[in-house]
């Protein structure tokens, strides 16, 4: 185990260097520079002030001198200050930012898991029938609706006609004065819309691969014997068949991950959530360069660390898979 | 088999658009604003009179377009890495997998934002990025296929009687590894449709006038509470687009999964 946790650790360290070059490119192959953002629309500065302040960002040198720059101060996680006129260092906006994005996702990943799994069984165990061509429909709709129009049908819904639920950010006005109790009960209030949306567009993958992986380890010959044995169905579907199907999902619970980061931008959008997402898409729309950087390799890191828990949890979930000697 | 009607129907109606309505999709009627759905506007008109029917037949041409050529982009790179990676081996299989682990580990909407926003807006741009983010998945499937292709019999037999490498990948294995590639192309077009409508909605993508089923869905946020016609209409277009491929492409997936059909 131990060596095969050193080797999969040493195999990170080429693919973050990846992913950094792979930013690097992306955002510097771009035509257009922040620095012309910055000042075009202002008549006032010459084309002498334009020249430092490239040189100030070191936006003069040769790329590859740039990234060498770049990729020593991101070893400290230095990603530079922000373009925005706050100037603050990027990676302090982003730590503020990563628990509200990863809070949410994984509660839409709890909640996923906990609906997919039994519409998956069921769908599996009842193949064909019209229960499972109902819940196919259902995940599916889920999958098909776009998350924005989903969203904003259920905010003018919930939100402005029947005024049940409050359509934007975390916590009301002055929700601090609140008790714990009711301040936990506006936070759940304000988090009931955007979770089930993500969770509902969600669902169709795991719950499409639980009924394919059950389908497949239903047919298998220990399944059959299990049932000779005479073992209640509900004994065979639920302690047999459900564990080996389990075991794959672990593994799509970890490659889910950049989706869901990805998904953020639109619900933290459109609910105005301080989260990773929205604050993705207002660097975007301003060119901080820095910021935006910083959030592509922050987020694909973080991927890679998930994956790496994702395979240590199917190694460890799985005696079938021993890492001797790596 | 309803998924493909639809689709069919959908290309029809895309094709055939100006024929099925009178309206011109950018003709502005400042008499006749935010109309609701009657006989004269099945849909109602929008914020600047124009007949939202008209638009939603419009988008779909933009919509069908992006998903294709994305598809198109996406299939073809991922197929060229999948084939030199399965087939080569080696070096050049690691270095192509590695760069395809990475490109896995984005976000791949942060990627496709980070440079669509940096662009001017385009549609081709669009397409282009939307590919570019999507042929990882394509990559490893030809790959596994070509991995267990390239022992087979018939391929030791072509390379026996001197066969160019080329030759072998072209005539005897690329055939044989397409028909996976297939069902993930058909989801593939669903999820295009699905990104290109996020970008237009967030106001980067298809730029009005011309009309996008997301772009029309901007305006529809605005007037939400007074026109429920221009947000219900386009979303709907979207979803039933998305279903018909997503059932278009799970038939795909029964059809060919030998596995499943027990």
């Amino acid at each position: 185990m131990v060596p095969y946790l050193l080797k999969r650790i040493a195999m990170l360290l080429p693919l973050l260097l990846g992913i950094t070059l792979i930013t690097f490119t992306v955002i510097h192959l771009a035509p257009g520079e922040p620095v012309e953002m910055q000042t075009a629309m202002s008549p006032k500065i010459t084309a002498e002030t334009r020249q430092r302040l490239r040189a100030y960002y070191g936006l003069d040198r040769p790329l590859h001198v740039q990234y060498g720059l770049w990729l020593r101060r991101i070893v400290r996680l230095d990603f530079g200050r922000s373009f925005a006129p706050d100037n603050r260092p990027v990676m302090d906006k982003i730590k503020e930012r990563i628990p509200v994005t990863l809070s949410l996702n994984l509660i839409a990943l709890l909640l996923e898991f906990g609906v997919a799994l039994p519409i998956g069984i069921l769908a599996a165990v009842r193949r064909n029938s019209l229960l499972d061509k109902g819940l196919t429909l259902f995940v599916f709709l889920g999958f098909a609706m776009p998350t924005f129009w989903l969203a904003l049908l259920l905010m003018y819904f919930f939100g402005v006609k029947l005024e049940w639920l409050p359509i934007s950010g975390l916590h009301s006005l002055g929700s601090n004065k609140l008790t714990a109790g009711a301040w936990f009960l506006d936070l759940a209030k304000h988090l009931l819309l955007p979770i089930g949306v993500a969770t509902f567009g969600s669902l169709a993958g795991l719950s499409r691969y639980i009924r394919s992986t059950m389908l497949e380890v239903i047919g298998q010959d220990y399944i059959t014997t299990a049932r000779a044995k005479g073992l209640s169905e509900r004994c065979v579907i639920l302690k047999h068949a459900l564990r080996n199907a389990l075991l794959p999902v672990i593994t799509l619970l970890g490659f889910s991950l950049p989706g869901l980061i990805g998904g953020s931008v639109i619900f933290e959008t459109i609910f105005a959530i301080p989260g990773m997402g929205q604050l993705f898409f207002m660097g975007v729309m301003a060119r901080d360069y820095p910021l935006v950087m910083g959030i592509l390799v922050i987020g694909a890191g973080l991927t890679l660390v998930g994956n790496l828990l994702a395979d240590l949890c199917y190694s460890l979930a799985d005696p079938r898979i021993r890492h001797g000697g790596g | 088999m309803i998924g493909g009607a639809i689709v069919l129907l959908l290309f029809a109606c895309s094709f055939f658009a100006p024929f099925l309505t009178p309206y011109d999709p950018s003709h502005l009627d400042a008499w006749h604003v935010l109309l609701p759905p009657s006989a004269r506007h099945w849909f109602g008109t929008d914020e600047l009179g124009r007949d939202v029917l008209t638009r939603v037949l419009y988008g779909a041409r933009v919509s069908l377009k992006v998903g294709f050529v994305a598809v198109g982009i996406a299939v073809f790179i991922g197929t060229a890495v999948g084939l030199v990676a399965g087939f080569y081996g080696g070096w050049r299989d690691s270095l192509l997998m590695r760069l395809v682990d990475i490109m896995l580990c984005f976000p791949t909407f942060f990627l496709i934002l980070a440079v669509i926003a940096m662009l001017e807006p385009s549609i081709w741009y669009i397409m282009i990025i939307i590919g570019l983010t999507g042929w990882m998945g394509v990559a490893r499937l030809v790959r596994a296929e070509v991995l267990t292709l390239r022992e087979r019999e018939f391929v030791l037999a072509a390379r026996g009687v001197g066969a160019s490498d080329l030759r072998i990948i072209v005539r005897h294995i690329l055939p044989n590894a397409l028909s996976p590639v297939l069902v993930t192309a058909t989801l593939g077009v669903a999820g295009a449709i699905l990104t290109e409508s996020a970008l237009s909605f967030l106001g980067i993508g298809v730029q009005p006038p011309t009309p996008s089923w997301g772009n029309i869905l901007t305006a529809g946020k605005e007037y939400i509470e007074f026109a429920w016609w221009l947000s219900l209409f386009p979303g709907l277009a979207i979803l039933v687009t998305v279903l018909a491929y997503n059932l278009v492409g799970e038939g795909l997936r029964d059809a060919l999964d030998p596995r499943l059909n027990r």
